[in-house]
């Protein structure tokens, strides 16, 4: 499938950059079109992905998120959202619903369960020490 | 946000973002305002709220714990579709009332 446009953002991991990545990938994603409903599923899990990577990839330091986003011919648009951080260190528990690494900070356990009900396909690679990759995947219109 | 208070309930009025980003602000003036023990129901009014991801998921599960220490209730009214798809996945809905 061609590829139609391509973006690539660096930010640092301050969260003050949740609501800048998800209105970025939002504005990138608005040419092909999509429903109301289709951009704000896309704000959300990016939403996610990059406070997964502010919160759990540097949880004592700060360093560089990144985010490419690939929109192609048939529709699809493809996102990807790195971090260089900790890490994770069983993928499979880290995506059941509820689990959480920090309960004394309230939070829900719930950011892949949301990427996974809003996204196409999400999948995710770590290697503890070195960072994750959070691809994810949504179709805007049909082919 | 803006609040009211009719005798033992409070409506709370949130509007923007609720991210991980504002929530520790979002968290800390809703526990002011609950902070008196005579407050048992919190009402959060969402109508004026435009994004909300599961960090507000987060917040509203911490202040019904405080609420249900207690004996009081959360409820949330004027829930858009996409936050209630959240509400709904986090099964927010078994314990805290939609009105």
């Amino acid at each position: 499938m061609q590829i139609i446009n391509q973006m690539k953002l660096e930010f640092l991991s301050v969260p003050e950059n949740e609501g800048f990545a998800r209105v970025a990938v939002s504005a990138f994603a608005v040419q092909l079109d999509p429903t109301l409903d289709v951009l704000a599923d896309i704000k959300t899990a990016v939403s996610e992905a990059v406070t997964n990577a502010i919160v759990h990839g540097y949880p004592n330091r700060l360093g560089m998120v990144q985010i490419s986003a690939v929109l192609k011919s048939d529709g699809l648009l493809e996102i990807s959202v790195s971090d260089q951080g900790t890490g994770i260190p069983d993928i499979q528990k880290a995506m059941q619903p509820f689990f959480t690494t920090q309960p004394e900070k309230e939070r829900s356990g719930m950011g892949f369960p949301v990427m996974q009900t809003f996204m196409d396909l999400v999948q995710v690679e770590s290697t503890p020490g070195q960072g994750t990759v959070v691809r994810m995947e949504k179709r805007l219109r049909r082919a | 946000m803006d609040y009211e208070r009719r005798r033992d309930t409070v409506i709370v009025r949130l509007s923007g973002e609720l991210d991980h980003c504002s929530a520790q602000s979002i968290r800390r003036e809703l526990d002011g305002l609950i902070s008196d023990q005579g407050i048992k129901r919190l009402i959060l009014d969402l109508k004026e709220m435009s994004f909300m991801d599961s960090s507000g998921i987060g917040v509203i599960l911490g202040r019904y714990r405080v609420m249900a220490q207690r004996g009081g209730v959360v409820a949330v009214t004027n829930m858009n579709a996409h936050v209630e798809r959240i509400f709904i996945l986090s099964g927010m809905n078994q314990i805290i009332k939609i009105i």
